[in-house]
């Protein structure tokens, strides 16, 4: 009996110990604002931002390297509560509301520098040294830096049109007849 | 025929008197054709022809790409006026490409594909790749590719083809007259297909109120001993395949599979005759019987119309508007979408055409939920309608999700059904156009990863090997000092 009550006592120490050490020296920094800036972006990856997804924008976000303008899914709404979670003003005289977009790019003003190919972080850009160049529009993320280093202003940013494979019913509009007796 | 009860369901007025007594009639050709190169489920075909062409009747004027699509053919003779953008039959009127021809009057065929001489004794291989070829969809309604669907023998353990002649919409007759009037090329189309699936029986289930069809179906397959023919009850949605597959085997398919998976392939009686004259005498679908009705119409009847007439033109074949139209239907009244314009053309899939008076439809004030539980009882699907909309309402879709919105047929029984006139069959519509949304995008932002993460792995790559070449050379760089050359991208990334 003493036997089972020690050696279980012993073992609850030593595994114990090594728990609380093991939580000291292996702890990872969390930042905990950047888990509620994540959940405050939409959420859909769409690397608009010029970050590979959300996460990543809200870790920017955080450590104040980007502004709080940077969404542009998320519209006027993301971008006020942001800034009011960061205790900052947000200048909202530049920002137009806009849905998701892809790059295009204006054939006859491509000159095949291959620059855009180079910035692509996705590889969206097919052509090559003086080449007409063009955009895989399946895979673009619509994050615009191929138009950024464009020497020639051949790339513009197009929103993603509504096909009738995409194409879906709204939201019925109901205005509920309430009769007050 | 041993019939299983069916659970839930309506019986609206169907007023199929309208057309169920008039013979099909011919339309002579309008002056134009328009020809969607997408009128089926999966990719759009790619056109084969421009403007200026001079194509003949039966001709391939699209080609199938990718796994699931069908390929479009002249409807007749005549010149391609242009390929150009028309709007689609489709509630969203957008815009699609279309082949548009100018028919030369003189209807003269081109060289079409042998006939298949003896279908019974062809391989399923020969028989699916004709169907393929003649452009065949399914012709209830959803136009998903029929070569797909006659493949599934190779993939699942098949014992059954059924014949959909259930037609449980209200003023759609086209089915029934098509069975009356044609019933040899139907049980013939089936006979192929079963051969094609590999199947040993064939069904064909008739609504009850189609006495006569039933009558003329069973003489003409009375010669052949592995046809049944399965007069079912009138309560709507019978015509929707899984639940005439129920009905006929008492078994129900389980939600996200497919009545194939009980070993039952469903295919539309008009898709059968469909077959007929592809295998028997290479006669690509270019033509169909269409339904114009309605109370609006001053001349409601059933039409053999060619693929890619205006609407605007089936219309005024039927004598025109009697009054103007609350709403023109393309479909049934009860799953059949609106059409936002006339100018949009008759497809594969267009099984009626309705205008509607404000009488017919009945748009009502919606009040509120009264918590009556009617939409329960007859949700042909086992859902909760009511529970379901409320949390769309509030914009949950996952719990709406969870709630099993996606295995809603969207028959719109429930909304039929409500005494407070909510639009429920909308709600799920929505959602599930939203969550098929959520899905695409989804698919969308893996793929974006996944070519992130494998450009990443290549810079690196070919940065390492770059300072290996460095390193290599260091030591011999005294002897022979020779510049490495580097890729563009290697210059980019250094």
């Amino acid at each position: 009996m003493l036997m089972a009550i020690g050696s279980l006592t012993a073992m609850g120490v030593t595994l114990g110990t090594i728990l609380g050490a093991a939580a000291r020296y292996l702890h990872v920094e969390e930042n905990p604002l950047e888990e509620e800036l994540k959940a405050m972006l939409p959420g859909s990856q769409c690397g608009q931002c010029g970050y590979v997804g959300c996460g990543q924008a809200a870790a920017a976000l955080a450590k104040g390297e980007a502004p709080v303008t940077l969404c542009p899914p998320g519209g006027k709404a993301v971008i006020e509560a942001l800034a009011k979670k960061l205790g900052v003003s947000a200048d909202l005289s530049e920002h137009e509301e806009k849905g998701p977009e892809h790059a295009y790019v204006i054939e006859g003003l491509c000159i095949g520098c291959t620059r855009c190919i180079r910035e692509c972080t996705t590889d969206s850009i097919l052509g090559a040294n003086k080449l007409m160049h063009t955009i895989i529009v399946e895979s673009c993320h619509g994050c615009g830096k191929c138009v950024e280093v464009c020497p020639t202003e051949a790339i513009v940013m197009k929103p993603i049109e509504v096909t009738l494979n995409t194409w879906h019913w709204p939201k019925p509009e109901v205005a509920h007849h309430v009769t007050v007796h | 025929m041993k019939l299983f009860p069916v659970r839930g369901g309506i019986h609206p007025d169907y007023r199929k008197e309208q057309t169920s007594e008039k013979a099909i009639v011919a339309m002579p050709l309008p002056a134009a054709l328009y020809i969607p190169l997408q009128q089926h489920i999966g990719a759009p075909a790619e056109a084969l022809v421009q403007a200026g062409d001079v194509v003949k009747k039966g001709q391939k004027i699209g080609r199938n790409q990718g796994a699931v699509s069908a390929t479009q053919h002249a409807p007749t003779s005549g010149r391609i006026a242009s390929v150009t953008e028309v709007p689609a039959p489709h509630p969203s009127g957008l815009p699609t490409l279309t082949i548009v021809i100018e028919p030369d009057g003189k209807d003269e065929w081109a060289e079409l594909p042998a006939p298949i001489a003896d279908p019974f004794a062809a391989d399923m291989q020969t028989i699916n790749a004709r169907v393929a070829e003649s452009g065949i969809v399914g012709m209830g309604g959803a136009a998903f590719p029929s070569a797909i669907k006659l493949n599934l023998g190779t993939q699942k353990k098949l014992h059954t083809l059924l014949l959909n002649g259930a037609e449980c919409e209200p003023f759609l007759t086209c089915d029934d007259r098509v069975m009356r009037e044609h019933a040899d090329e139907v049980i013939d189309g089936a006979r192929i297909m079963a051969h094609a699936l590999g199947v040993p029986n064939i069904v064909i289930g008739i609504e009850d109120n189609k006495p006569q069809a039933a009558d003329i179906m069973r003489k003409a397959a009375s010669a052949f001993a592995n046809i049944q023919i399965a007069v079912v009850p009138v309560q709507y949605p019978m015509g929707s395949e899984k639940h005439l597959v129920q009905a006929i085997t008492g078994k129900e398919t389980p939600a996200r599979m497919l009545t194939a998976d009980l070993g039952i392939v469903v295919h539309n009686v008009a898709t059968a005759r469909a077959v007929h004259h592809a295998v028997r005498f290479g006669r690509p679908l270019i033509a169909r019987v269409v339904t114009v009705s309605g109370g609006a119409l001053r001349e409601p009847r059933n039409v053999e119309v060619a693929i890619g007439t205006k609407i605007s033109d089936l219309v005024e074949f039927c004598g025109g508007f009697a009054q103007r139209p609350e709403r023109v239907v393309n479909g049934g009244p009860m799953m059949g979408q609106p059409l936002p314009s006339l100018d949009a053309p008759v497809v594969k899939g267009t099984s009626g055409i309705l205008a509607l008076t404000a009488e017919e439809i009945s748009d009502r004030p919606t009040s509120a939920c009264i918590r009556c539980g009617t939409c329960v009882t007859i949700c042909p699907c086992g859902l909760s309608p009511v529970e379901m909309s409320s949390f769309i309402r509030k914009d949950n879709l996952e719990v709406a999700a969870k709630l099993g919105v996606m295995d809603c047929i969207s028959c719109g029984s429930c909304s039929w059904v409500c005494p407070s006139h909510i639009p429920l069959v909308h709600y799920f519509n929505y959602a599930k156009g939203m969550l098929n949304a959520q899905t695409r995008d989804q698919r969308k932002n893996e793929r974006i990863k996944t070519l992130v993460e494998a450009r990443t792995i290549r810079i690196e790559k070919a940065a390492e090997a770059k300072k290996a070449a460095l390193a290599a050379k260091k030591p011999a760089a005294a002897a022979a000092p020779a510049a490495p050359a580097t890729t563009t991208e290697e210059k980019a990334n250094a």
